[in-house]
């Protein structure tokens, strides 16, 4: 309990100084002039300003842009609220596979992560949460030993503190290159939520662009309630590999967002600005209590 | 010249290893089959029920692949679906109503990749037995029989011990299926295995696994020794049920991947 005090007050110091920086931009979407920005669904060219305002969503046809984990975070907790935890975990080769590792360092200085899931402390709109969110611009959001020991550190920190747990997924799946070990994250993850969900806590989980594979078939379907966001593939199998099994042509919104509602997998579909407010009236009607940021 | 890991893959898959069927035959009595998640459909991929090992009643949950053709398209060449892990979870529960130990046997190229898998949600599926399994309380022991191609094989493998066969692999994916993702090209399967780290020599040593079962070159197991390795272990596993830090293990084991 003294751990959880002193983690507090440590935590509360850090926001207090956060508070104070200057909020930082991240882009990640082909901008093809100062101001303008083409949408890779209807070709039409946007302000950037509106771009960014409609939370990275073609205001013309609604087309949901992929972002990275940071930007997420940005846009669903409350400004600056953010405090990352198990950042200093260190990348794993525990294979010793052929290339691996410069691999993992092309992709960290490329995205300037240092892995492929981004976890922390948070408010959203006042609310206290534990939320993690995998990064699809980090291959392709993949889950190796790191990964599958933060979203493990994360949901056990939120079991401690009990707080809800908000996980957003993008991911391939297991990381190729982890072999085994990647697969066993899957198993730890889920046993994980399995404790956090036994003492009564609430996590929701969001399936993104894209969630597939190993992390569907672990933590991303493991949550109390599920959102998908807008048009997004959500399946086990790749569509590749289900197509060479059965030779046919596969329907036109197979393991998409609606068709996960249709199915009966997701609880909602929702558009990338509603999933701020609609969490936050999740969270206070299973009883998480807003905090005045002012005491 | 074909690699030893390769090699093993071919064995692996061979017609001439046993199934779950002679796993069942020869090392278990009086099996009695139950079927069916009470959800969907039976899946004929997974082969579950009750019997006696030597005095103890335990449930069994094994993938069966088929050897003829015929048996193998009945099985879908243990390509499981979604009610197939459903019924594994049930007769996993029952299991622990009844204190019943459980041995899960794995044979499986992977989870059926499919039209209906998807509609009836395989994630889902494989996703729940890996959170069940955590904390079913009662002793689970896992036998990698052939093949334990990912997700599909792990839906059974949250165990306490795990053996595994000389020449099985068990893999985050297929060879094919990791040449396909990394090199774009099927073909490469049979250069990559020894970096992939699929055989149960690699597993044992990453601590993956904790028991490999020996095989003659023609691929046959000494049934008795498996019999009496399975069931020293469930009485070594059933002291641990009963001072309380048998999940507890489970977990932890887990964890340290």
């Amino acid at each position: 309990m003294n751990d959880f005090f002193k983690s507090r007050k440590l935590f509360l110091k850090e926001f207090q100084d956060k508070i104070k920086k200057p909020k930082i931009e991240y882009t990640k979407i082909n901008i093809d002039s100062q101001d303008l920005i083409t949408c890779s669904k209807c070709k039409n060219s946007i302000e950037k300003d509106i771009f960014y305002n409609n939370l990275s969503v073609c205001p013309k046809c609604n087309n949901h842009f992929r972002i990275n984990a940071r930007t997420r975070i940005e846009y669903v907790c409350d400004n600056n609220s953010f405090h990352e935890l198990f950042d200093s975990l260190e990348i794993n080769d525990p294979l010793h596979f052929p290339g691996y590792l410069n691999k993992l360092k092309t992709y960290q200085e490329n995205t300037n992560e240092k892995e492929a899931f981004i976890c922390g402390s948070a408010f959203i709109k006042k609310i206290n949460v534990a939320i993690g969110v995998l990064d699809s611009y980090f291959m392709m959001g993949s889950m190796g030993k790191t990964v599958g020991k933060k979203v493990t550190n994360l949901i056990e920190y939120a079991k401690i503190n009990k707080l809800p747990l908000i996980i957003f997924s993008a991911s391939g799946g297991a990381r190729m290159q982890e072999g085994i070990f990647s697969l066993m994250q899957m198993a730890k993850t889920s046993g994980a939520l399995k404790y956090f969900s036994d003492e009564g806590n609430l996590y929701i989980s969001v399936l993104t662009n894209p969630t597939t594979g190993g992390v569907a078939a672990s933590f991303a379907f493991l949550g109390d309630i599920h959102i998908a966001e807008t048009e997004a593939l959500i399946g086990f199998a790749g569509q590749k590999v289900i197509k060479q099994t059965i030779g046919e042509d596969l329907p036109n919104n197979f393991q998409t967002s609606e068709f996960q509602l249709e199915k009966g997998f997701v609880d909602m579909v929702l558009n990338r600005k509603d999933i701020r407010d609609t969490i936050h009236n999740l969270l206070k009607i299973h009883n998480y209590l807003e905090v005045s940021l002012d005491d | 010249m074909i690699s030893t890991s390769w090699q093993n893959v071919l064995n692996a898959r061979s017609d001439k290893r046993p199934t779950t069927k002679d796993l069942i035959n020869n090392l278990f009595d009086s099996f009695i089959e139950l079927k069916g998640d009470a959800l969907y459909g039976d899946d004929s991929s997974i082969i579950g029920g009750v019997a006696y090992l030597k005095d103890l009643p335990i449930t069994i949950i094994g993938q069966e692949k088929g050897k003829s053709t015929e048996e193998k398209i009945k099985h879908n060449f243990g390509m499981t679906h979604p009610e197939g892990y459903r019924k594994a979870l049930r007769l996993m529960k029952q299991a622990e109503k009844f204190k019943r130990p459980i041995i899960t046997i794995i044979d499986t190229p992977g989870a059926f990749p499919g039209i209906e898998a998807e509609e009836r949600g395989q994630a889902k599926a494989i996703a729940n037995n890996l959170f069940e399994m955590m904390t079913l309380n009662t002793p689970i022991i896992s036998i990698v029989l052939g093949e334990g191609g990912s997700g599909g094989a792990l839906a059974l493998n949250v165990s306490d011990i795990t053996f595994m066969l000389k020449n099985a692999i068990y893999s985050v994916i297929s060879p094919e299926g990791f040449a396909t993702i990394l090199y774009k090209d099927a073909k490469r399967a049979s250069n990559i295995t020894d970096d992939m780290k699929i055989t149960a020599k690699d597993l044992y040593e990453f601590g993956i696994i904790d028991k490999i079962i020996d095989e003659d070159d023609n691929l046959h197991i000494n049934y008795n020794n498996l019999k009496n390795n399975l069931y020293s272990n469930i009485l070594e596993l059933i002291l641990k049920y009963e001072d309380n830090t048998l999940l507890k293990n489970r977990y932890n084991k887990y964890k340290k991947f």
